[in-house]
């Protein structure tokens, strides 16, 4: 392979069944059911391929992964074939001995999401009643167990005054890893921004606060921070690139360059049920829709950061500019910039709407 | 966290791996959604990170490989470990 690169990541969305209702949710809004959902043996086939491809890492997800009564089976297979596995989850379906098996099967790594430190608050984020105590006990039994934990906080209007004691629940319960990820405006959460959405001098705080916590705990817990790209001069590099690193599957087999691609008409998904891993890699016309430089705007073409963030997200250049081969209206280059930035100033200064909860059906 | 010394045991904790990267063939070290390339030293280091050898054992063993003094070799180790326990991808 000399152009493409080999993929780093794999996103495996092995359900969307889900018992929280966040909305903020990373699944489309069009979920997949149940009843479509691959096979074991699919999944076993799909992560052999991936590590003869050059994935290092897979990252169970969902929806909620707990739910799939296959899990260690699949953590077991994913160790035999030399993957690092890092298991994505809300945390209240995971009685101890189904954690244990997860131990015993080879589990790397377990991200566990809070909503909040404010219990009530949290539960209703989540839609759960009671879900905050659960995730607070898991993170409790996962420490003991000796597993590696990452907290994982995600960040809006109705939670970012708390940042700073989200970092400090982290560091008390023993996390290694703590995340702050600023909600992304996609799918669910685009829906919910009226309600997220925090203001200017929120984000701000926010990022000084970061920096602050980063310094004085060094050695004690890492924190990431995924930047919220409204307020931002720069656009991200959404997944690294398309389709440079990262592969994103859903329940039902489409292979995605990223996981709210399906929002953006015109791109054909292939399926791992039809064809072999490396293939769609290759040759899939979504993969190659905007991979590389070639696809950009001369605004992006011309610029030195074409290779550091390679225009940015696809998704949102869709959402905003009405076209997915626009520059990313959160580049402070766009003419969509100016645009971006009233419909965040007028969302964060609205009053929050009731929430639209994540939910089969929409 | 105690500075490292001649006996501290370093080890790489759970959720660390030294892993060889079959499709690129290199060395990789894979953590929580990091991984790290080591160098050629850290990688002679870091294959005799196992849970059981002191410092000291392990300076033993890179003098005998490398036909160096082991008392030079500690200040690069302590040195290279110690940023890896910062990151926390080393335990001892």
């Amino acid at each position: 392979m000399n152009q493409i690169l080999r993929p780093i990541g794999l996103l495996a969305e092995l359900t969307h069944r889900c018992p929280l209702q966040c909305p903020y949710c990373s699944n489309p809004v069009e979920l997949d059911r149940k009843s479509g959902e691959l096979d074991t043996a699919t999944w076993k086939r799909v992560f052999g391929e991936a590590a003869e491809l050059g994935v290092l890492q897979l990252h169970l997800s969902g929806g909620e992964p707990t739910a799939r009564s296959d899990l260690a089976e699949l953590v077991v297979h994913c160790r035999a074939v030399n993957l690092y596995t890092n298991l994505i989850t809300s945390g209240v379906l995971l009685d101890q001995p189904s954690l244990e098996r997860l131990y015993d099967a080879g589990l790397d790594h377990i991200q566990l999401s809070i909503q909040d430190i404010d219990e009530a608050n949290a539960d209703r984020i989540g839609g759960y009643r009671g879900g905050h105590a659960k995730k607070l006990d898991l993170a409790r039994r996962v420490v003991a167990l000796g597993l590696p934990l990452t907290v994982n906080w995600v960040v809006h209007r109705q939670n970012i005054h708390n940042l700073g004691r989200m970092i400090d629940l982290a560091v008390e319960m023993g996390a290694k890893r703590v995340e702050i990820a600023h909600t992304q405006y996609y799918g669910w959460a685009f829906k919910n921004r009226r309600a997220l959405m925090p203001t200017y001098r929120q984000t701000l705080d926010a990022i000084a606060l970061v920096e602050e916590a980063r310094k004085r705990l060094e050695g004690v817990i890492v924190i990431d921070s995924v930047v919220p790209d409204y307020y931002a001069r720069f656009p991200k590099a959404c997944v690294g690139g398309w389709g440079r690193r990262a592969i994103n599957i859903t329940p039902q087999g489409r292979v995605l360059p990223c996981h709210a691609a399906e929002t953006i008409p015109g791109l054909v998904f292939d399926n791992v049920r039809d064809k072999p891993l490396s293939e769609i890699w290759l040759n899939s016309q979504a993969f190659n829709a905007f991979r590389g430089t070639d696809w950009m705007p001369d605004l992006c073409r011309n610029c030195d950061r074409r290779e550091v963030d390679w225009g940015g997200c696809r998704c949102q250049a869709m959402a905003i500019a009405g076209s997915a081969s626009a520059t990313d209206p959160a580049c402070s280059l766009s003419p969509f910039n100016a645009t971006l930035r009233a419909m965040a100033e007028e969302d964060s200064a609205a009053e929050p709407d009731q929430f639209r909860y994540r939910r089969f059906g929409g | 966290m105690d500075a490292l010394g001649p006996q501290s045991v370093p080890r790489l904790p759970r959720g660390v791996r030294l892993s060889h990267d079959q499709a690129r063939d290199r060395w990789l070290l894979l953590a929580p959604e990091r991984i790290f390339e080591p160098n050629e030293v850290a990688l002679a280091v870091l294959r005799l990170v196992d849970g059981e050898r002191s410092l000291q054992a392990i300076c033993e063993e890179l003098g005998r490989s490398y036909n160096a003094d082991p008392a030079l070799i500690m200040t690069d180790v302590v040195e290279l470990l110690g940023g890896l326990v910062q990151k926390r991808l080393i335990e001892t």
